[in-house]
């Protein structure tokens, strides 16, 4: 087959925005490769019947000629060694040229699950992906010599590190938010559907998840359009209340630096940066946030960013690019006064 | 209860990171080191579930792959609830690539298994803040044979295992495993905890075993080429204001994004 092969990272049936970039940055490796895009689902019956056809139909909009739907009652959620174990049956039967996976929780497990299994390499967090130039001739996979150039990063993206990669099968993930999920041009060609039933044995059982509970409703820092972000400037828990306010105004989230976590005044869910939740809303008010990197390389996944700060000089205020320079608990409330004053007039 | 941790020394950086002309590394020539903090958080959590416990036949074992100044780590991780310490020395300065690491590491777990009894759990951070390949402790868990699931934000110890959280965007996935196992931790799972001056002092006298399996491993797949900085995002600020007068220039600016 020699395609290069995505797997699709979904949740009960919802695919990752990441899995769309994987694909977006996927159709443009196998057109470097001239060779087909494919796409991989892993899922039971009951979730291909109530999801498949959007799955399959989405693939199809990036991009994918074939979608590969491994059926199997082991996969009706999500398990690391379920998802692993399949897709390595997949690429045993299929013999794909390159597997990507989104850099998400699920694609970046799942892939790492996959190169345990084959002992091969695994890049991580790609942001540009050169195939060896002999690979198009070589369609059974790269001579053991010719190396892949890649371009992935590290410490959250405050560093690129550029690497050769020498491997019979490059497997890749594609670091979130590195490029926009983009659909083919000129609309989808429909995708063949291949299923597949990847043999699983009840070992497989152990990681899969068990139970889940739900604590926020709507949108979540991740998918938000607005997020409103305090840091040590804010003082205190209780600081917090008029960003909530904002937030609340703009249907947006509230996010917080890692100083606010660890002083205790919000859970570390909240926390936008390298070890917390990576954003990318349209717009990031970052208020009394000094901007350390790693709480940079969270937030520059936003399309705008507003710094209040009363530090001119402030790391944040420097790279945003848009800035109020003053006291972000004078600002944040007259800026809620504003909205209500405007949204009261009458139009 | 014998809990291992995993961790790895790297860099503390600030606002700004340097590379070596080279661009084969991270210049700390005025930079100190700390704990890769999924890391740091994994040696608490080991800490706490131990403490826990009745008995005092429990251990927390921590290891670290890297240079010698890495005992510096595992002096710290003593200070901070640690029992056991080993080091597997990798010489030469550089980071080694994910494959290598982690066949190191897991010969160093077989080695200390052989020597003090099977871990119930190895604690591995989600992932290095330096490297970032998200691989290396699902690759030694694969290689023991034993289950990982990683992203872990909560672990309840029970009489066969461990529940598990893993903090998802609208709430959290419980998993539960047998042990022996594995876990990959984030950041959040708790507050790591200060060194007392006790504990410093009792560090520096802490054992630390040297572990030589290094010898026969080799280099995996993938290879460094240079280390650099992403281009600079253009930055002219434009200020809207010096003072809460800003706040219509702001809801303005809300406006034309189409977010109000």
């Amino acid at each position: 087959m020699s395609a290069v092969a995505v797997l699709i990272d979904h949740d009960r049936g919802v695919p990752s925005g990441g899995a769309l970039e994987a694909l977006t940055a996927a159709r443009s490796l196998a057109s470097d490769l001239n060779t087909d895009l494919v796409a991989v689902i892993l899922g039971d019956g009951d979730l291909f019947d109530a999801h498949g056809a959007d799955l399959v139909a989405a693939c199809a909009d990036y991009g994918a000629a074939v979608v590969h739907c491994g059926r199997h009652s082991f996969l009706a959620d999500y398990g690391p060694d379920a998802w692993g174990t399949a897709l390595a049956m997949f690429v045993e039967a299929a013999g794909p040229v390159a597997v990507v996976a989104a850099g998400t929780d699920r694609g970046a497990e799942a892939i790492a699950q996959l190169a345990a299994r084959t002992d091969l390499p695994l890049v991580a967090n790609c942001v540009n992906v050169s195939p060896a130039s002999s690979l198009a001739d070589a369609p059974s996979g790269p001579a053991g010599g010719d190396a892949w150039h890649i371009t992935r990063i590290q410490w959250g993206g405050s560093l690129l590190e550029d690497v050769t990669l020498t491997s019979t099968l490059p497997l890749l993930t594609i670091a979130q938010h590195s490029i926009e999920a983009e659909p083919c041009e000129g609309g989808p060609v429909p995708a063949a559907v291949a299923d597949f039933e990847p043999d699983l044995g009840p070992e497989v059982q152990q990681t899969l998840v068990r139970d889940r509970v739900t604590l926020a409703e709507g949108v979540t820092l991740s998918t938000a359009p607005v997020v409103v972000s305090g840091g040590r400037g804010v003082g205190s828990a209780d600081g917090f209340a008029p960003l909530e306010e904002l937030a609340d105004l703009l249907g947006g989230r509230v996010g917080c630096s890692r100083a606010v976590t660890n002083n205790g005044w919000r859970s570390h869910a909240d926390q936008v940066g390298q070890t917390g939740t990576r954003i990318a809303p349209e717009i990031y008010i970052a208020c009394g946030i000094s901007g350390a990197i790693q709480h940079w390389v969270g937030a520059m996944g936003s399309k705008n960013i507003l710094a209040i700060n009363i530090d001119p000089e402030a790391n944040m205020v420097t790279k945003a690019g848009y800035a109020v320079i003053a006291d972000l608990h004078e600002v944040v409330p007259a800026i809620c006064d504003e909205i209500r004053r405007r949204r009261d007039r009458p139009s | 209860m014998r809990i291992l941790v995993c961790v790895k020394r790297v860099p503390a950086v600030g606002s700004r990171i340097n590379v070596t002309d080279d661009g084969q590394q991270v210049d700390t020539a005025h930079l100190g080191f700390t704990t890769s903090p999924h890391e740091e958080c994994a040696v608490e959590e080991a800490a706490q579930i131990v403490e826990q416990l009745d008995g005092d036949e429990h251990a927390v074992v921590v290891l670290t792959l890297g240079p010698e100044a890495s005992t510096e780590q595992l002096r710290y991780a003593a200070s901070v609830g640690g029992n056991e310490f080993a080091l597997v020395m990798a010489e030469g300065g550089l980071d080694w690539d994910p494959q290598r690491t982690a066949v190191a590491i897991t010969s160093a777990v077989r080695e200390l298994e052989a020597a003090g009894g099977q871990f119930d759990l190895i604690l591995f951070g989600n992932e290095s803040a330096d490297g970032g390949n998200f691989q290396v402790g699902i690759r030694v868990a694969h290689a023991l044979g034993r289950p990982i699931v990683n992203g872990i934000k909560g672990i309840d110890p029970h009489e066969r295992g461990f529940t598990a959280r893993r903090e998802t965007d609208a709430g959290y996935e419980v998993y539960e495993l047998e042990a022996p196992c594995a876990l990959g931790v984030k950041e959040g799972i708790n507050l790591p905890r200060y060194p007392t001056m006790k504990g410093r002092l009792a560090s520096r006298k802490a054992q630390i075993q040297v572990l030589d399996c290094t010898a026969d491993v080799d280099a995996g797949g993938q290879s460094r080429v240079r280390l650099h900085r992403p281009p600079e995002r253009a930055s002219t600020t434009v200020q809207l204001g010096d003072s809460a007068a800003a706040a219509p220039a702001v809801v303005d600016l809300l406006d034309e994004l189409g977010v109000l």
